[in-house]
């Protein structure tokens, strides 16, 4: 990485590299003989290529080859029965439309874009069907068990309680849409040596992947990927398209860049899966809750299972001693689902934290006082104390900072001409991990610190959180820390996901900063130092260049003995134009309770994000299949509506920033996904507070409104 | 890539004699609509006709009327002193379409003959009568949230998706066509026209024809106006529904009213009947709740845009509120 230049100590260590445009993201590499490949897609949702006729396309201006079911090279994983996932090019079965089968490779990207509409599939077509809700009446369609189910208690308590509700809730499918558009660039040389570029959340995942499917050592396998334009989970697996484009290279021996178009990107990489849920609540007349049941349904593909934590949120959240939870998946002839960020639980709470507000208002009181009554002192699912949870204090800071005194309990009390205001409250939860990861480093007698590790960086500013990490400990200035990412060579660690990167991977380089420390203070005491002398005089006493440490970290008992969870309460307050259904957020506060807050400006953007991602849930994103056809049918910029600048107001982002005692030495837990849970609730709580309309099917458009 | 042949010229009359000597020729005038069709297959022109040094980006008032030459640029024409003193709904209007790069190479012109935006339209893979006469028409009980409500035929239920021009529709505008012999005038709310049998031809421009500017009356509705877009998210999104609404007052009472509507009709939708019945009123709720109901006649959903039906009456009914309101 180029030196940095860096306004304060927490300014972002790539940020120059990124404005300026000296970031190089994976489709920047120019390889000597690179060619281009575009992939050929179905245009039937269910049935079987009976026959592709290759030869106009063959034959076209700078064509190099097209690579199918016909003349694959060998994958050898693919040549063996069974496997769970499509096996791209070595079937002629089409599962969905738009589903790739074949890729075109040609001098240029142009003439193979071109060559690739050439390409003619006759097909046997198949029933089909893509509608969920569909699936899920008809009594013969599959449905599967996507989680066991849970009971604590008596099941289905609500249905007996003094104050009961029963509600469903509808999610459509959401499209990840980062900016950077899906691809990779593979490179097939002989003895099966292979590097590629890749958009990944894990190089070491993709690797393996590769080395799975192509039956080649690990070692064999370079995968690098030091900048990723957003993942928000969709680059969390190796895609059919990556394995295609692999084989295009190894057939042709030679390199092959793949950038999928954006319409591709609505059916080749994944999406949050529509689901319906319904939410049984009961509560005695005081306010307590009494009874919870959650049952949840999801999409998923006919191909490949696919499943989230949608219900785990009503296990632990709130006191209640009978909760039971049901949640299954329904296939549907669509390309298979994926994480998107806050995954399942984001689907979950967006149930869950509408029915408790509907709740409050049924027993006619403020949510906020509801939520604090059936606050828990321990985790009553595992049965274990928190390990550390401060949301009481957060409901009390935001509460103020919203204004939330000038919310009125009963809905469409304020209104200015045509606009109602109103206020909501909802809760963001997702599991503090930490997994397993190496981080080695080097300390240099020029004062300099290098860190490795083959982790990920896909926005959120990995490489700064842990060039602070070591900061703080080294008394190292920053632009001295350098951290390598983004490589598969480096020490392993896992995949950028369920916000545990800054857990996992910081424990290791905490770990190997309390090493070379100790490396430093024994050297000194050998060489008859002074016990606090500076590292660089030691190094150079000893006549050492470097000295290197690699550790790898992971929790131990600590889990076992505690529940761990990252908090996010969010407070919004929505405008609603009663004439035209038009809803604005207009203010947002965030209190954020996930232990120490490593890098500050970082973490503010994690959650300033997790806002317009949870603006574009609640209100405007949605992917739209015509069920008659299979294809989807809002699949551009122009259409699926991620929200603009105009969409979102001022952001006040909050940190309680108390250190958890048992996570990791940082005591900072994950941020990725709290700011998106639930988000959507407490948007859909506003406008009920706002108008006296409860919408329970995502997203709030105009026309729900007005409904 | 399918090729196509780049030609530029620099006067109007070439750029006819051009457009004329081939049948599969097109004007490329900010690309912001037509390269998008190229790219998806809709369209594959093999002579493009790059009219973009053409001078005709004048904006001028001569007599009582304002001339704006069909190359001027949206934002350019959104932010000239003129417009924004004497046609400041027009301006608005601009103002609330596409995004502020869009608007920067987007040409009155080609903001006239934009597409429609439906999805079965640009999918290749589908029906559509008006990319391929015969096929059906996929928005009919299909995806048709986006889609009219009035003056739809069994062919087509497509909406023309300008803002600009149903302020235009709304301002009495005329336009000046010309072919290789000469020129022609038209009255705005004539050139685009409803699908009927033939929904492939969005407006009565011909073949031979290029648009050379617009002409439009200086009036005295620059002070009680609004162009209120109601659409699914607060910028760069295409209206749901839109209603341009401009009047003179006098002592309350309504002496001169422009109303029109957009995102209901396969042409900007001129509410002549409700307008009507303004003129001569008093400015309040109760008769712009009239005019609004009267609007309504002979509209008709087709499920997904049910909700227009009521979207849009309430659109009317706001947008004259903040007409009168403005200060
Ligand atoms: C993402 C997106 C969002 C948008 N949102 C909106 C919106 O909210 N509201 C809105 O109103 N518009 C919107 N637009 C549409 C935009 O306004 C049009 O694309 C633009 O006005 C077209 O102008 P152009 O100069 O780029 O036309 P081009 O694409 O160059 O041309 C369009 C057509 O007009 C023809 N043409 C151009 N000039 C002449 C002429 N002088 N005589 C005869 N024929 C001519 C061309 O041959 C072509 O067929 C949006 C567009 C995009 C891509
Ligand atoms: S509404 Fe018109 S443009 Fe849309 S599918 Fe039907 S015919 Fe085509």
């Amino acid at each position: 990485m180029e030196k940095r230049i860096l306004k304060d100590d927490n300014d972002r260590v790539d940020g120059i590299l990124k404005v300026t445009g000296q970031a190089k993201y994976f489709a920047e590499y120019e390889l000597p003989g690179l060619t281009y490949g575009v992939l050929v897609t179905s245009t039937i949702t269910k049935g079987k290529i009976t026959a592709l006729d290759t030869k106009a396309a063959e034959k076209a201006p700078g064509v190099i080859a097209v690579v199918s079911h016909l003349n694959k090279p060998s994958a050898a994983a693919y040549e063996q029965e069974g496997g769970p996932q499509m096996k791209i090019f070595y079937t002629d079965k089409i599962f969905y439309n738009g589903q790739p089968i074949a890729i075109v490779v040609a001098n240029t990207f142009e003439r193979a874009t071109y060559a690739a509409s050439l390409v003619k599939a006759t097909y046997v077509k198949e029933d089909f069907n893509t509608d969920f809700e569909k699936a899920l009446k008809d009594p013969k369609a599959k449905k599967l068990q996507g989680q066991a189910d849970y009971k604590r208690g008596i099941e289905n308590a609500y249905k007996t309680a003094e104050v009961k509700l029963e509600e469903r809730y509808f999610l459509p499918i959401e499209t990840h849409n980062p900016m950077e558009l899906h691809g990779i660039i593979a490179d097939w040389r002989p003895n099966n040596q292979l590097t590629v570029y890749a958009k990944t959340q894990g190089v070491k995942a993709t690797q393996g992947t590769i080395a799975n499917v192509f039956k080649i050592p690990m070692e064999n396998i370079q995968v690098n990927s030091e900048f990723v334009g957003g993942g928000f989970g969709m680059a969390l697996r190796t895609w059919p398209l990556e394995i295609a484009t692999v084989m295009a290279s190894k057939h042709i021996g030679k390199p092959v860049k793949v950038v999928i178009t954006r319409m591709q990107m609505f059916t080749m990489v994944g999406n949050r899966p529509a689901a319906i849920q319904t939410i049984g609540l009961g509560a005695n007349k005081d306010g307590k809750l009494t009874g919870i049941t959650h049952r949840a349904y999801g999409e998923t593909s006919t191909y490949e299972n696919f499943t989230e934590g949608v219900v785990n949120m009503a296990k632990f959240m709130y006191q209640c001693d009978n909760v039971n939870t049901a949640y299954a998946i329904v296939p549907v002839d669509l390309g298979v689902p994926i994480w998107m960020r806050g995954p399942g639980e984001a689907t979950g709470a967006f149930a869950l934290e509408s029915a408790i507000d509907e709740m409050a208002h049924a027993l006619d009181m403020d949510p906020l006082d509801f939520r604090i009554k059936n606050d828990p002192e321990t985790d009553q699912q595992k049965n274990k104390p928190f390990s550390s949870k401060n949301i009481k204090e957060a409901y009390k800071i935001g509460a103020e900072k919203i204004g939330w005194s000038n919310r009125k309990n009963k809905p469409g009390s304020l209104i200015e001409g045509s606009w109602q205001t109103g206020y909501g409250v909802s809760v963001g939860v997702f599991n503090a991990n930490r997994g397993k990861a190496s981080v080695k480093g080097i300390l240099k007698a020029d004062g300099s610190l290098l860190l490795q590790s083959a982790t990920s960086d896909i926005g959120p500013g990995t490489g700064t959180g842990m060039t602070l990490i070591a900061n703080k400990l080294m008394k190292i200035p920053v632009n001295k820390i350098t951290f390598e990412l983004g490589d598969s060579s480096l020490p392993p660690a896992p995949s950028q996901g369920g916000s545990a990167t800054l857990s996992t991977v910081g424990s290791a380089v905490n770990d190997v900063c309390v090493a070379l420390k100790s490396a430093i203070a024994e050297l000194a005491a050998n060489s008859n130092m002074d016990a606090t002398a500076n590292f660089v005089d030691v190094l150079k006493k000893n006549n050492l260049p470097s000295i290197e440490v690699t550790k790898e970290s992971q929790g131990g008992k600590e889990r076992d003995n505690y529940s761990m969870y990252s908090f996010s309460i969010h407070f919004v307050q929505v405008k609603v134009h009663a004439l035209t259904g038009v809803v604005k957020v207009s203010k947002i506060v965030y209190v954020g309770d996930s232990g120490t807050i490593v890098s500050p400006k970082t973490a503010r953007s994690q959650m300033l994000g997790g806002a317009v991602g949870g603006i574009g849930m609640a209100l405007t994103e949605e992917s739209i299949v015509d069920h008659r056809y299979g294809r989807y049918i809002n699949n551009n910029f122009a259409d699926y509506h991620v929200p603009v600048n105009a969409d979102v107001p001022e952001i006040d982002v909050n940190f309680i920033n108390k250190p958890d005692p048992y996570i990791n030495p940082m005591g900072a837990k994950g941020m990725g996904e709290i700011a998106l849970i639930g988000f959507s609730a407490a948007v859909a709580n506003a406008v009920f507070n706002a108008t006296g309309k409860r919408i329970r099917t995502l997203p709030i458009t105009p026309d729900k409104i007005l409904a | 890539m399918i090729n196509f042949q780049y030609l530029r010229t620099t006067t109007a009359k070439s750029a006819i004699a051009l457009l004329v000597k081939d049948k599969n020729a097109k004007f490329l005038a900010g690309g912001t609509n037509l390269i998008d069709l190229m790219k998806r297959g809709v369209t594959a022109p093999e002579k493009l006709i790059d009219i973009n040094h053409v001078p005709l980006k004048q904006i001028e008032q001569i007599g009582n009327k304002i001339h704006i030459g069909a190359l001027a640029s949206n934002s350019a024409v959104a932010e000239h002193a003129l417009i924004k003193e004497k046609l400041p709904l027009l301006s608005w209007a601009l103002q609330a379409g596409a995004s502020a790069q869009l608007r920067n190479v987007a040409t009155v012109g080609g903001n006239m003959m934009q597409r429609t935006r439906c999805g079965y339209f640009y999918d290749t893979e589908m029906p559509c009568n008006k990319r391929q006469p015969g096929t059906g028409c996929g928005a009919m009980g299909g995806f048709n949230r986006m889609h009219a409500i009035f003056g739809t035929s069994e062919k087509c239920i497509a909406v023309h998706p300008s803002d600009m021009c149903v302020a235009l529709t709304a301002l009495d505008a005329e336009v000046v066509l010309a072919n290789a012999k000469g020129e022609r005038k038209m009255l705005f709310k004539d050139f685009h026209r409803l699908a009927g049998d033939t929904p492939q031809l969005d407006n009565n421009l011909k073949a031979n024809e290029m648009i050379i500017r617009l002409e439009i009356p200086v009036n005295n509705l620059a002070k009680n106006y609004h162009y209120l877009k109601v659409r699914d998210r607060a910028s760069y999104a295409f209206a749901l529904v839109s209603v341009a609404a401009a009047f003179e007052l006098n002592n309350n009472k309504i002496t001169d009213i422009r109303l029109a509507m957009g995102g209901v009709a396969h042409k900007p939708w001129r509410l002549t009947a409700s307008e009507n019945f303004l003129k001569g009123k008093e400015a309040t709720l109760s008769n712009f709740e009239q005019a609004a109901q009267l609007a309504m006649k002979d509209a008709k959903g087709f499920g997904g845009n049910d909700f227009k039906l009521k979207l849009a009456p309430n659109t009317i009914i706001e947008a004259l509120n903040l007409a009168k309101s403005k200060v």
